[in-house]
């Protein structure tokens, strides 16, 4: 995924003379590219996110379009502020990318994973809060976030998640998609593990189970006409993200639901827990020991559909 | 195109106008309840050399992408900026009438772009003025526009990382088209700013982050003209006016008193204020 950001970003370069690339010290070798298309567009803020954001603000604010990529606690919760101020408050249209979201660095610690950002970031009034499934979905979001007046902000895994989306999904901002028809129920996701929805919904399809996986693909805004679809459908949902259940996808579809009235409907939050993940290992391990892997949203969804 | 700046004030006509601008300033502390009086004082001279002096704006055309960039970075002096702005012709003196009242725009701290002509940022959060001017300046090499960008500090603003943060990258940026100017009144909130971090010596810190550092009298307006040409025939480096000031300048019995930060005139001090603040 961060590859496939990298690539387009280097294309957008060259379409678009106002665009800006901030790094935070952070990948290495991969915006050579960049830098020789767009030698003075490519900035290395250094580790130094908090003045990064401001400088993007700034940047925004005399018409070019900046985008800034570093591991998403850095360019979230360590510079709030700057967001809060510079790039909400003022409408800078600033697209910020973090990488490496939700445990993708299970393996660095708590310090390296962002379980809490979509909530946080949900609250700023005029930011817009993306996280794509899939390279496809990366490249529509991004290039829809830089025609746009407002700011961004978008959470992307590391690299080597498989393309989720069909070549007819309509992808883009507060776009969600159908990735798998079902009958019995439906698990609403947002970001790569939707792929641990897909494998779980292939498992139960031997059992007699039919699940319906939908990628919602925006926390912010939400894609109402669709989740109305989804209203009419099914009245079991599972919200699935690689993030807090606090404040995130699941509590944004609680909040839609209640609002909407949509009395028929019963949702379960899948996500991280209520606690910091001091158990080191891959990405897959954590996942498995927190219960968030294909087999145990498996389990979650026959326990559900039988209560 | 934007005008040249009115270069042909002299130091009285200076003088002049920052009296006038203290004498409406404290008049609309007392009578709106409006604090920061003492940091709006310090600065009053800073703000007069800039905006009659140094930059290339024009007040018909507050959006022309050319224009020169000023930002309050010491967001809490907009009481003193309003007063700039209004008598620099960016929108009607009567305007400032609705000052402190429910509802309007003028209040404690600059609001976003767009509510009022001539206003960049919107500031008051201390540590985000400086960043985001770079932000403007790095934009301007990058546009080939001729704009240069300022910000305007104050000692204990630099208590914020991000300004180390942000000297650091336009150092290594070699951004030669910002100017940061310091209002060094020696007070922050609640006490001296040395005695809270320990800013001395702050012109010899900016310069080992490599600025283009001076050190002046900011209330002296031939000082502050001659730094600022400095600052803008550097052609490598950032540059940084270290403005020694007083706070509650202009006012015998607000002068160095840091109770002046968030106290309001009542009527006798008024009336006692504005007899100082005649012309000589």
């Amino acid at each position: 995924m961060r590859n496939a950001f990298a690539q387009e970003m280097t294309r957008l370069a060259a379409e678009r003379s106002d665009l800006t690339l901030l790094s935070g010290d952070i990948g290495n070798r991969m915006f050579d590219r960049f830098k020789q298309m767009a030698p003075e567009r490519f900035f290395n803020c250094g580790i130094a996110e908090a003045n990064m954001m401001s400088v993007a603000a700034g940047m925004a604010l005399s018409g070019l379009r900046p985008v800034i990529y570093t591991i998403t606690p850095f360019t979230t919760t360590r510079c709030l502020e700057q967001i809060r101020v510079g790039v909400a408050y003022h409408q800078a249209p600033v697209v910020i990318v973090g990488t490496g979201s939700g445990l993708s660095y299970a393996e660095l610690g708590p310090t390296h994973h962002s379980l809490e950002d979509m909530a946080i970031l949900r609250t700023l009034p005029g930011l817009n809060v993306v996280a794509p499934a899939d390279s496809a979905e990366l490249v529509a979001q991004l290039r829809e976030a830089l025609d746009a007046p407002h700011p961004t902000y978008m959470r992307i895994g590391k690299k080597g998640e498989p393309p989720l989306h069909s070549a007819s999904a309509q992808l883009g901002i507060g776009k969600a998609n159908l990735l798998r028809e079902g009958k019995d129920l439906l698990i609403t996701g947002i970001g790569p593990i939707i792929g641990e929805a897909l494998v779980a919904a292939q498992t139960l399809e031997a059992e007699g189970i039919s699940i319906a996986v939908a990628n919602i693909g925006s926390i912010k805004p939400l894609d109402d006409e669709f989740l109305e679809t989804m209203v009419r459908q099914f009245t079991r949902w599972i919200s699935l993200e690689e993030h807090g259940t606090t404040g995130g996808l699941g509590s944004a579809l609680l909040e839609w639901l209640m609002e909407r009235g949509a009395k028929k409907v019963r949702l379960k939050r899948i996500g991280t827990p209520d606690r910091f993940l001091h158990e080191v290992g891959s990405q897959e391990y954590v996942r498995k020991l927190i219960e968030i892997d294909a087999n145990s949203v498996a389990e979650a969804c026959k326990k559900f559909r039988s209560t | 195109m934007i005008a040249a700046p009115p270069s042909q004030n002299s130091v009285a006509d200076l003088n002049a106008t920052a009296l006038t601008l203290r004498k409406r300033l404290v008049t609309t502390s007392a009578t709106a309840k409006i604090p920061h009086l003492g940091s709006c004082l310090s600065c009053v001279e800073l703000l007069v050399a800039l905006y009659w002096q140094e930059l290339r704006i024009d007040p018909a055309q507050p959006e022309d992408p050319d224009r020169d960039r000023f930002l309050l970075s010491k967001g809490h002096g907009a009481p003193i900026l309003f007063q700039v702005l209004a008598e620099r012709g960016f929108f009607p003196l009567a305007r400032l009438e609705d000052f402190g009242k429910a509802g309007s725009v003028f209040h404690e701290h600059p609001p976003k772009p767009g509510y009022i002509p001539g206003i960049e940022a919107a500031t008051g959060s201390l540590g985000h003025g400086l960043p985001m001017a770079l932000g403007m300046a790095l934009a301007a090499r990058i546009q080939q526009r001729p704009t240069r960008c300022y910000a305007l500090l104050s000692d204990g603003e630099c208590n914020e990382g991000s300004i180390w943060e942000a000297a650091l990258l336009a150092a290594s940026q070699k951004v030669h088209c910002l100017t940061a100017l310091i209002d060094f009144n020696k007070w922050q909130a609640t006490g001296r700013s040395q005695e809270v971090m320990a800013l001395d010596p702050l012109a010899a810190k900016w310069e080992a982050f490599g600025w283009h550092a001076q050190e002046i009298d900011g209330h002296d307006f031939e000082a502050i003209a001659a730094a600022l040409a400095s600052a803008r025939a550097e052609t490598q480096r950032p540059s940084v006016i270290v403005a020694h000031t007083v706070k509650g300048k202009g006012v015998s019995f607000m002068e160095d008193d840091n109770n002046w930060h968030y106290r309001t005139p009542n009527s006798e001090e008024l009336a006692a204020a504005l007899s100082e603040l005649e012309p000589v």
